[in-house]
């Protein structure tokens, strides 16, 4: 299960990781082994098993909606990288 | 003093001081017991837990962050607490506490560089019910990025070192955590356990770990890796210090929706119940091949002593699709770690990179140099296995065999109250061993992944030693039933020492080179 370097960069766009031609290389030739382990999973018959997205079978767990004491904007800006007033800045959407 | 003599005054703090320092190596339970008594403060039991901690840093890592002010803080309102008399078990308590755990105003890293500096606004829930039990937090330990690996070597802060052999690897991905248990710093800490997270170094270090069932514990304020799998849970060194820590921390929480809405029983007063009559089962796949002799060794020597202790074996036991583990947990953990790492984008809180033509760029750009090589790799693997035309084929096939794993657990644990397996392949490994092989890496979770698919609670206890480090077996109990094995670990605790041998380079305070 071989990876092609365009597989590679086609994945990192999507996941939004900027790769050095290095980096890509070395990627593509792990992930290609790790995925032809994964082939191992073709051994296993599972017609007609349902997935398991979750162990606890807890359902449509809810709470009331209400209105209750945030944080405040000064507290969570005061984590940002860059802020204009009570504004997180960032870099143009539309170009 | 009432008498007001200075000199005698010293002397009495000179000698409180050496009682806590030496009350330092004994279990959370003893230490409660003697703060009660009022013959060493919180404060006193507190400073030397951060000056030993202090003193073993440079040989071991195990911290990113020390929190000596808050830790004499907590200390100070311990003993006003015990002096009320309305103590808590953890009372004056020093703990660590895994740096993926969000803490008020405390930096919180999870070890990567993208969360340098980076401090939550509110405390993580199992934090939050730690402060309220009037514990102390020594620091916040290191651990892999994102609680991704299995030696701590991803931590972007530098290695942990196992203190039994400081060439090696204290496990991880809570190797921070492991460590300074083992070395005597605390008698307590938290780590998360996503596929070994816990057990794992507790198995390498020498010490009990211990993963809860999903949804016993609270998630909420605990950076997110792969949400279906993960559980926070204590590591000590003996059974009852990891019931105290486990009963303060368990329980429903509504600001996390996947916890149990289940009453929490009282986990110390089931262990001294024995292990008569229980029925163990010893999963064949999982005493196989890839085993090192010496762990081999230890588990069956273990086992022995389960029978004597009147325990019934069971090595007729199957779990046939186990052997499916690796890619399943390697297909689900990194799908799920792809969707919750989307939120490190640069703008809100973080690392960011803001120098490049635009903002495309720049988001590619703080995750390039903000992520590690393993946490890449994992986002990788996730976002392919989610990605159009791979679905099927991968995550929804893994997700099917995860049904498989989880009904032979049920099946097995409806016959037996108990299964048992080596914790981990191998002991300790070197430092840098695994590091260009990530496939190897993920071989040495190989007993702990099947627990965390199945969602299924599961410890590591000592039992015994091969080429002098330590080797850990692992009990997996039915879910919700956390108390029967720490109920077996107490049990077997009893008729062995393991759990009482310390690293002699570290144990007393000392620094190795």
């Amino acid at each position: 299960m071989a990876l092609s370097h365009a597989e590679v960069r086609h994945i990192a766009r999507l996941a939004r990781i900027g790769l050095s031609d290095a980096e890509a290389e070395r990627l593509r030739e792990q992930l290609s082994t790790i995925l032809e382990h994964f082939q191992l999973l073709n051994a296993y018959d599972t017609d007609g098993v349902p997935p398991t997205a979750q162990t606890f079978d807890l359902t449509n767990v809810e709470r009331a909606d209400e209105a209750r004491p945030a944080a405040g904007a000064e507290r969570v800006l005061a984590n940002a990288p860059r802020r204009e007033g009570d504004f997180l800045r960032v870099r143009a959407v539309l170009e | 003093m009432a008498d007001g003599d200075s000199a005698s005054h010293a002397a009495f703090q000179a000698a409180s001081e050496v009682t806590a320092e030496r009350l330092l190596d004994s279990p959370a339970h003893e230490q409660a017991r003697v703060l009660r008594t009022g013959a060493v403060s919180a404060r006193a039991l507190a400073e030397a837990a951060l000056a030993r901690v202090r003193a073993q840093e440079p040989a071991l890592h195990a911290y990113i962050t020390l929190t000596p002010d808050e830790a004499l803080a907590q200390a100070d309102a311990a003993d006003a607490q015990l002096r009320r008399g309305d103590a808590t078990p953890l009372t004056g308590i020093p703990i660590a506490v895994k740096d993926l755990l969000s803490t008020r105003d405390v930096e919180t890293t999870a070890g990567s560089a993208m969360l340098r500096g980076f401090r939550p606004i509110v405390d993580c829930t199992v934090v939050a019910r730690l402060r309220a039990a009037g514990a102390v937090m020594v620091g916040k330990a290191n651990l892999d990025e994102f609680a991704m690996g299995s030696s701590t070597e991803y931590s972007a802060y530098g290695p942990t070192h196992n203190p039994w052999d400081l060439g090696r690897v204290p496990g991880g991905s809570s190797g921070g955590s492991a460590a300074t248990v083992a070395a005597g710093g605390v008698p307590l800490a938290l780590g998360t356990d996503t596929g070994g997270s816990i057990r794992q170094p507790a198995a390498l270090c020498g010490i009990l770990g211990l993963k809860p069932t999903y949804g016993r514990v609270s998630r909420f304020g605990v950076v997110a890796f792969a949400s279906s799998l993960e559980q926070v849970g204590p590591f000590g060194r003996d059974a009852e210090d990891v019931a105290l820590l486990l009963a303060a921390i368990a329980g429903h929480d509504p600001l996390d929706a996947t916890t149990a809405p289940l009453p929490v029983p009282d986990y110390v007063a089931e262990l001294g119940r024995g292990v008569e009559g229980l029925r163990i089962g010893v999963p064949r796949e999982l005493l196989g091949e890839g085993i090192e002799p010496g762990v081999r060794e230890a588990v069956e020597g273990a086992l022995a002593e389960f029978a004597r202790l009147g325990a019934h074996l069971d090595r007729d036991v199957s779990l046939p699709s186990v052997g499916a583990s690796l890619p399943v947990y390697y297909l689900i953990a990194p799908s799920e770690a792809s969707a919750n790492l989307a939120r490190y984008d640069g703008v809100k809180y973080g690392f960011s990179a803001h120098d490049g033509p635009g903002m495309w760029d720049d988001m590619e750009q703080t995750r390039a140099r903000g992520f590690g090589d393993e946490v890449k790799r994992r986002i990788m693997i996730g976002t392919y296995a989610l990605s159009t035309g791979y679905y099927d084929a991968y995550y929804l096939k893994a997700q099917k065999v995860r049904t498989l794993i989880r009904r032979e657990f049920e099946q097995a644990l409806a016959t037996h109250d108990l299964l048992l397996t080596p914790t981990t392949p191998g002991v300790a490994f070197k430092l840098g061993e695994k590091l260009g092989d990530p496939l190897a890496m993920y071989l040495s979770d190989l007993f702990t992944l099947p627990v965390n698919i199945a969602g299924l609670p599961a410890a590591s206890i000592p039992c015994g030693f091969a080429e002098g480090l330590p080797v850990g077996l692992q009990l997996i109990g039915r879910a919700f039933e956390e108390g029967t094995i720490l109920r077996a670990a107490h049990a077997y605790a009893g008729v062995t020492d393991w759990h009482l041998r310390r690293p002699s380079a570290l144990a007393a305070g000392g620094v190795r080179a």
